[in-house]
């Protein structure tokens, strides 16, 4: 079980999200002297007369002058249970390419819900971006508790509200914390101010949720970034016919001996050897970045994935995806993109737009085109053969991202064959 | 010898678990490779402190056993540690790189820079950074910073687009997903790359004492003739000298951070070894730069105001 937990944190504007990660930081003493002696210095020459946490992360100066979280902050805190890596996500709705950019590496979503305002659109679009990206773990923090009298009744219907939209989603565990962050409540220490809350306090859940996120039990493959052939310049004459294939392992392990399977060309081969700088290997798991040496010399290059003999991937032409649309231009059919799958990159055409995800109903309706932080399904044809897998077996295999050959813009988040998220698995998703 | 780098406890089902810093250099792996194989020309900003020789051995292991295919450039502002641009050098030598130096002395001294009134060179960097990208014609520049390191780093993407003038805009960055990294540009643009966003510096350290990596000397404990000011210990040394009032005084320090000698501040310190260091970071409770950097106190957006001029 891995020590380390990627969080994520999601809300609307003023739901305190900041204030919230600076207290989780302050009282989880991950708050170093001078950091916070600068919060103090700042908040007293404003004329505020305790700590103004928030100032913690909005380390921008338009953050400051504005009082919102503009774009993700990274922050790193750790307790005797295990470290975090927290991306604290802005909540305006113009912002929500920032949320998807956070939630697709986070094992665990935190999503802010201000007891007083209950469900915002921003909540429904936040709980859909997780579902969507398959976040493991939704937990919501209602806060602002002290704001309604510490009512236990606010809490319950709120967290029953939040749930049902979850369990709609097909989010399997969603909890619910009711917190103060300006206060403290149930942050780091759970509250006296809530006798009839018997859970965990915010940090004591996310030290205790199962982070077995990692991919080691599925089917072995590491897309190449590079093909290592020193020749002439090899750093010592043993190295001179060195021919290796570097990669990072997206799934699964590899043992020295195994036969695997070199996409697109289908040659297979055995694994001769692993490295790891001057390190030879046993065995690699994912997420490990290494060098595989093959028992045959065929052609293997950039772009390529090695694979599991015993489990290749099927190699297909065209997908349909869901796709977090994050250009200020719409999305038309008939664009012409490039889409990014491990370390290949192909030509691709939108040969059609299948839906819009509408957010209220969170089911898709017919529509011609996706604007900017629309989510919609899409049917895509690449220009040569991809090994694309479906994202809900594989969040590395079935993720791809669609690029502006113009001038570099990431477009979109893509995630092959994904359902919506008020779609339920019994419909078949790849019926026209 | 390197240590053993790999976690040696198994799962129920036999295979190794990876350790935290494991995955940490995994991914700086991952990113140094994939930048290297979709850009042109990068280059790796190499100061000899220890982020930036941490990002060279995770480099140097990437591509083990071909060399690292880039250069490595020192944007040097003319007030180093003698013993730092010693170690530069030798790594340099060691590995058979290519180092490109940019040299704030040399715009000083033609007049294209003229120094500050504080005296800091630090903020001085950028414009022959900014030239030496351009001159070279290098579309990736490898960077060691780490989001723990200020507030303004925290908002930095691991892959970080620069426009014509070297600039950030951190209110339009592009969406950075799962760990598919894009490094795509337009002509004149250029992208920074920080592989060790992800590391705190305490993952530095234990990582410089898994791999038993050699830093230069001035981060361990010894004796050194300094001054205080504003609560920092300065060298003494031709570019910092004690105004009247200061004291000199002998005392035993170590560096937490070597930059330019003018505002990088020693601490007090009995940590000799690496493991004592690694002991006494994770008992700190001053972050690095707080502890050492002059030039970060100047305003609350020092950090971002540099760094959307071109700063690294």
């Amino acid at each position: 079980m891995s020590t380390l937990l990627r969080l994520a944190t999601a809300g609307s504007v003023d739901d305190g999200k900041s204030t919230l990660v600076g207290r989780l930081l302050h009282d989880s003493k991950s708050v170093l002297v001078d950091q916070l002696d600068a919060v103090e210095r700042v908040s007293r020459d404003r004329g505020l007369d305790t700590a103004d946490l928030a100032l913690l992360t909005d380390g921008l100066r338009a953050e400051r002058e504005q009082g919102i979280t503009i774009d993700v902050a990274y922050r790193y805190f750790a307790t005797a249970e295990r470290s975090f890596v927290l991306a604290d996500c802005p909540g305006h709705v113009q912002y929500t390419r920032n949320t998807v950019t956070g939630s697709s590496t986070a094992d665990a979503l935190v999503l802010l819900v201000d007891a007083r305002k209950g469900v915002l659109e921003q909540t429904r679009r936040h709980l859909a971006v997780a579902a969507l990206m398959r976040v493991p773990h939704v937990v919501i923090a209602v806060n602002k508790i002290d704001l309604v009298a510490h009512s236990e009744e606010v809490f319950r219907t709120l967290a029953a509200d939040v749930r049902a939209i979850a369990t709609e989603l097909g989010i399997p565990d969603a909890h619910a914390v009711p917190v103060s962050a300006l206060v403290g409540d149930n942050v780091v220490d759970r509250s006296p101010n809530t006798p009839w809350y018997d859970g965990p306090s915010l940090l004591e859940l996310l030290e205790t949720l199962p982070a077995d996120t990692d991919p080691v039990h599925e089917s072995f493959r590491m897309p190449v970034q590079v093909v290592i052939r020193p020749q002439g310049a090899a750093r010592s004459p043993e190295h001179v016919e060195y021919r290796g294939y570097a990669g990072q392992l997206a799934s699964g392990s590899v043992q020295v001996g195994d036969e695997v399977v070199v996409h697109p060309s289908g040659l297979r081969s055995t694994v001769a050897g692993i490295d790891l700088g001057e390190q030879s290997l046993e065995v690699a798991v994912a997420p490990q970045s290494v060098t595989i040496r093959l028992t045959d010399d065929v052609d293997v290059s950039r772009g390529d994935l090695i694979a599991s003999a015993a489990d290749p991937v099927e190699l297909r032409q065209e997908v349909t995806a869901l796709a977090c649309w994050l250009g200020d231009e719409p999305l038309r059919p008939g664009a012409r993109l490039l889409v990014k799958h491990g370390s290949r990159t192909v030509l691709a055409m939108v040969r059609s737009i299948d839906g819009r995800l509408d957010l209220d109903s969170l089911r898709l309706a017919p529509a011609g085109e996706l604007a900017l932080n629309d989510i919609g399904r899409v049917t895509v044809r690449f220009a040569a053969p991809l090994p694309v897998e479906e994202y809900s077996t594989s969040r590395r295999g079935g993720a791809f991202l669609l690029i502006d050959p113009d001038d570099g813009r990431t477009l979109a988040a893509a995630m092959a064959d994904a359902l919506a998220p008020g779609e339920h698995p019994t419909s078949d998703p790849t019926s026209p | 010898m390197t240590k053993e780098s790999t976690s040696v406890s198994t799962t129920s089902t036999g295979l190794p678990v990876l350790t935290q810093l494991d995955v940490l250099e995994s991914e700086a792996m991952l990113v140094i490779r994939e930048i290297t194989a979709e850009l042109e020309r990068p280059v790796l900003l190499f100061s000899g402190g220890k982020d930036s020789v941490v990002m060279l051995h995770v480099a140097a292991k990437a591509f083990w056993p071909a060399p690292v295919p880039f250069p490595v450039l020192h944007v040097d502002t003319g007030h180093n540690f003698p013993e730092v641009l010693a170690y530069r050098d030798a790594t340099v030598e060691r590995l058979g790189l290519r180092l490109e130096v940019a040299s704030v002395q040399d715009w000083i001294d033609d007049g294209r820079l003229r120094e500050r009134a504080d005296g800091t060179r630090n903020p001085l960097q950028t414009q022959p950074l900014l030239d030496a990208i351009a001159r070279h014609r290098f579309d990736g520049v490898f960077g060691g910073g780490r989001r723990d390191e200020e507030k303004a780093r925290a908002k930095e993407r691991v892959v970080s687009l620069r426009d014509d003038f070297g600039q950030w805009d951190p209110k339009n960055q592009r969406p950075e997903l799962w760990n598919i990294f894009n490094p795509r540009h337009r002509p004149g643009e250029h992208v920074r790359v920080f592989p060790l966003s992800n590391w705190t510096e305490l993952d530095v350290w234990r990582y410089i004492e898994r791999e038993d990596i050699e830093l230069p000397g001035l981060y361990y404990a010894h004796d050194r003739e300094v001054f205080e000011r504003d609560g920092m210990l300065l060298a003494v040394g031709p570019y910092s000298q004690p105004r009247p009032g200061e004291r000199v005084e002998t005392r035993r320090v170590r560096y937490r951070t070597v930059g330019d000698m003018s505002c990088t501040g020693a601490v007090a310190s009995d940590a000799a070894s690496v493991a004592d260091v690694v002991a006494e970071v994770a008992a700190s409770t001053l972050t690095e730069r707080g502890a050492t950097r002059a030039d970060d106190r100047i305003s609350e957006a020092a950090m971002e105001d540099r760094k959307k001029e071109g700063y690294f």
